[in-house]
């Protein structure tokens, strides 16, 4: 299945591979919060790879947008609101909590919220279950012979 | 001549598959001995006919027929035998042409090994199979044939795409392939019990080998793909929540659940109308899995639009299987007599969590990565899920699964006390709350959450060897069932892969710099200097090859020697990492691009613990196996009496 992943990575990709030492900031901490940054945010163009791994060139222009921004001071929340105002949404790896994705986030916690609240009901409810159709004598020998009694 | 015997081999396996998914099913309605024993030989048949055919089309690979368009497309003649050869499931046509040969197999195998079921449910159970192969291979035969002939042939092949050049990535889809087809079984097996209207003990039993050696395999082709991610694009990343990866995940925890469930099925005779319905499950997800990889639905809705053939095929096999499956589970599902009571503190209730947690997993993986696609086809917003949203969403509920994990063993049957479960306990949980302060405070201040998640590792590998010391110590070691001893080794194997996990994404030290010939840069605790870079030439490829001496206290440590192939034929370029690890960690090294003047980029990083992600995948497995090798699984289960059968089926049908 990843065969399709890589030649679908390889259509986009380049030999150079992600972050280029001459993109890298001087200051080690600034540096780290970029590579933090980098990894929260898409290569636009690319399929389901973040700015820090991806070699194509937006994501190198996106990088570079990135430290500029927190070269010149900026939090790390404004520097990522500055790539959604140019980029949109879509550059944010982990989409915002919004109308639109209140399925993706909410579905699975819902789905263990009622299963789990069903199961809960159903285990307080005193059951009254009908008689198995039970083994008969030879089946029972065998079986537990099988399961080792 | 080869690919129209092959071609023709294809055809008649289709013929074969319609007889066989229809004539025994009729058989086992009407009690017709003669129809019903036409399933086993059908089953043979066919597969001895899928694997002419599959044969042919390895032939037409290794003697590099150019004739064969889908030899010209994929192959060359310069390329080593063994990619020729695995070159043969590197496409769409010949890795669907994989699938369909699986499929017959296991279909073959159920009429070897499943002398001892009941003739109807034999005989539905290969019908069953028998109809997914219809699908399968009228989606060759109409939509994928790699037979199709060139004419006038060309002088060579376009050759296959360098990365799939890889020992790791050439056996990764028959594994992966073998998990996926392998819950094909388990699917037949619910729906011929659906047929049937009987879901028991005897019949979990059955069903548990299949799903178990399915589990087993995809397991294995999970870890190849990721081992194979993380040495060959050249960063060091083992699991990126593509959705192609996603696709591999999802019917994993359906299965891993099922595993569970089947679990109290053939000991307690409960939860059967739930695990029929996750054999379903399980199967319908390997498919969607395979729906989003070969309709190309996931580079866009619009590429799927384009050329819509291949993608409204799987789809429309989709709908009918899972579809199918879920009508047929609605309609006949409420006559499974629900079995033993129990309380909600015992075996079974932990197993349910067990199997409440897995699902909710499923579930988010499943929305994480089907979410994007239906908002783009919705209202063409396009919105991104990676990393990060499953980080925050997959990791928080992986946490009660692996707490409560190592508890379940130690519950008993129907009703018990949490209290001497937990007290027997209280050593793995002291070495887990150790280790995560260890890690906290000396490995890295900051990675709280890395912290808590290495506990967690450490937990799940005290608990598992906890649960097994205690019961060896009762002097049961020698009576200890083989698929006890596997639940201890796959339960300890998931805390290894949580800490390789924990440790290589956490506390990795990377070193990205530009270096010249004689230049030496620090590495963490070593010195590493770029030696010389020389030229190489490989058999259809020519390279440039770094040597980087790695040194420790000023001593020699090692010598990494990454290289940057290009492949001529394609004009791409692939990096070959350097990899040198002693179990405990592994020094990873990638040359990037440069020249004398300039100096290289190279990409050096230490991953501790990295190799315990898939030496714990593979122990997972193994245990896995272990289990599957238990004398009761062998011996097989009882033969149900015919008149109970008969019996059965008339209160039911």
């Amino acid at each position: 299945m990843r065969i399709v992943a890589a030649l679908l990575a390889l259509l986009l990709a380049f030999p150079a591979l992600a972050v280029e030492p001459s993109e890298m900031l001087p200051d080690p901490a600034l540096e780290a919060r970029a590579r933090v940054l980098s990894r929260e945010l898409r290569c636009v163009v690319c399929q389901n790879q973040s700015i820090d791994d991806s070699a194509a060139d937006v994501a190198h222009f996106m990088r570079v947008a990135v430290r500029e921004r927190l070269a010149a001071g900026d939090s790390d929340k404004a520097v990522m609101d500055y790539m959604v105002v140019r980029y949109g949404d879509y550059v944010l790896m982990k989409p915002p909590f919004k109308a639109r994705t209140l399925v993706l986030w909410l579905g699975a916690p819902l789905v263990l919220l009622v299963a789990g609240l069903a199961l809960f009901m159903a285990a307080r409810r005193p059951t009254v279950v009908p008689v198995a159709v039970p083994l008969d004598a030879a089946e029972r020998q065998r079986l537990d012979k099988l399961l080792d009694r | 001549m080869i690919p129209e015997l092959g071609h023709f081999a294809l055809i008649l396996a289709f013929a074969v598959a319609i007889v066989q998914g229809t004539l025994p099913l009729i058989g086992a309605s009407r009690g017709d001995a003669r129809l019903m024993a036409l399933g086993r030989t059908a089953a043979l048949t066919q597969a001895f006919l899928v694997i002419l055919s599959f044969g042919a089309l390895v032939q037409c690979y290794v003697t590099s027929d150019f004739s064969v368009a889908n030899v010209v497309a994929n192959s060359h003649s310069a390329k080593p035998l063994l990619y020729k050869i695995t070159g043969t499931w590197g496409n769409h046509e010949g890795s669907m042409m994989l699938w369909t040969l699986i499929l017959a197999l296991f279909g073959a195998a159920v009429a070897i090994f499943g002398q001892n079921l009941p003739d109807t449910l034999r005989s539905r159970v290969l019908a069953i199979q028998a109809l997914i192969g219809v699908g399968f291979l009228a989606f060759i035969l109409f939509t994928s044939n790699p037979f199709l002939r060139l004419s006038p042939a060309p002088a060579d092949g376009n050759g296959l795409n360098p990365v799939l050049q890889d020992p790791g990535l050439a056996f990764h889809p028959p594994m992966l392939y073998l998990g996926y087809v392998g819950f094909s079984v388990t699917y037949a097996f619910a729906i011929a019990a659906l047929l049937e209207g009987r879901v028991d003990v005897a019949w979990a039993r059955w069903v548990r080998p299949w799903t178990l050696a399915a589990w087993c395999f995809l397991t294995l082709g999970i870890a190849l793909g990721s081992w194979w991610s993380y040495y060959i694009l050249g960063w060091g990343g083992f699991w990126f929540w593509d959705p192609v990866e996603n696709a591999s995940l999802m019917p994993w925890l359906a299965g891993t659940a099922l595993l569970h469930s089947a679990i109290v099925v053939e000991k307690r005779d409960a939860l059967k109308s739930w695990t029929v319905l996750l054999a379903i499950l399980a199967f319908s997800l390997s498919l969607l899995g395979t729906f989003l990889v070969r309709s190309g639905v996931l580079t866009s809705v619009h590429a799927f639009a384009q050329d819509p053939a291949r993608g409204m095929f799987i789809l429309g096999f989709l709908i009918v299987v899972t579809g199918g499956g879920l009508a047929l589970y609605a309609w006949r599902a409420p006559k499974l007599t629900p079995g033993g009571l129990f309380q909600p503190i015992s075996r079974e209730g932990a197993l349910i969590l067990n199997n409440l947690l897995l699902c909710t997993l499923a579930a988010t993986v499943l929305l994480g990565t089907l979410y994007p696609l239906f908002l783009d086809l919705v209202t063409g917003e396009k919105v991104s899920v990676g990393p990060p949203f499953f980080n925050a969403t997959f990791v928080p509920i992986c946490a009660p699964l692996f707490a409560a994990l190592c508890v379940g063993p130690f519950l008993g049957w129907k009703r018990t006390e949490l209290w001497p479960a937990l007290a027997r306990l209280r050593i793995a949980f002291f070495a887990a709350i150790v280790a995560a302060i260890v890690a906290g405070v000396f490995v890295d201040g900051r990675a709280t959450l890395a912290a808590i998640a290495f506990g967690f590792g450490v937990w799940l590998i005290g608990g598992s060897a906890s649960e097994f010391i205690i019961r060896a110590r009762k002097g049961r070691l020698r009576t200890m069932p083989r698929s006890t001893v596997g639940m201890s080794i796959s339960h300890a194997a998931l805390g290894v892969v949580v800490l390789g996990a924990v440790a290589t994404a956490s506390w990795n030290t990377e070193l990205i710099r530009t270096m010249k010939l004689g230049e030496s840069a620090p590495f963490g605790d070593y010195r590493a200097t770029l030696v010389k870079v020389e030229p190489l030439q490989g058999p259809n490829y020519t390279s440039e090859r770094a040597t980087i001496a790695i040194t420790r206290d000023g001593q020699p440590f090692t010598t990494l020697t990454p290289e940057r192939r290009m492949f001529t034929l394609q004009q791409r370029q692939v990096s070959e990492t350097s990899i040198q690890t002693n179990l405990l960690r592994d020094l990873y090294a990638t040359l990037g691009e440069g020249d004398v003047q300039q100096g290289w980029v190279v990409r050096l990083y230490l991953n501790p613990l990295a190799p315990w992600i898939w030496l714990g995948a593979a122990m997972c497995a193994l245990g896995g196996f272990v289990s599957l090798s238990d004398r009761r699984l062998r011996v097989g289960a009882p033969k149900r009496k015919a008149a109970t059968l008969q019996a059965a089926q008339v209160s039911h049908s």
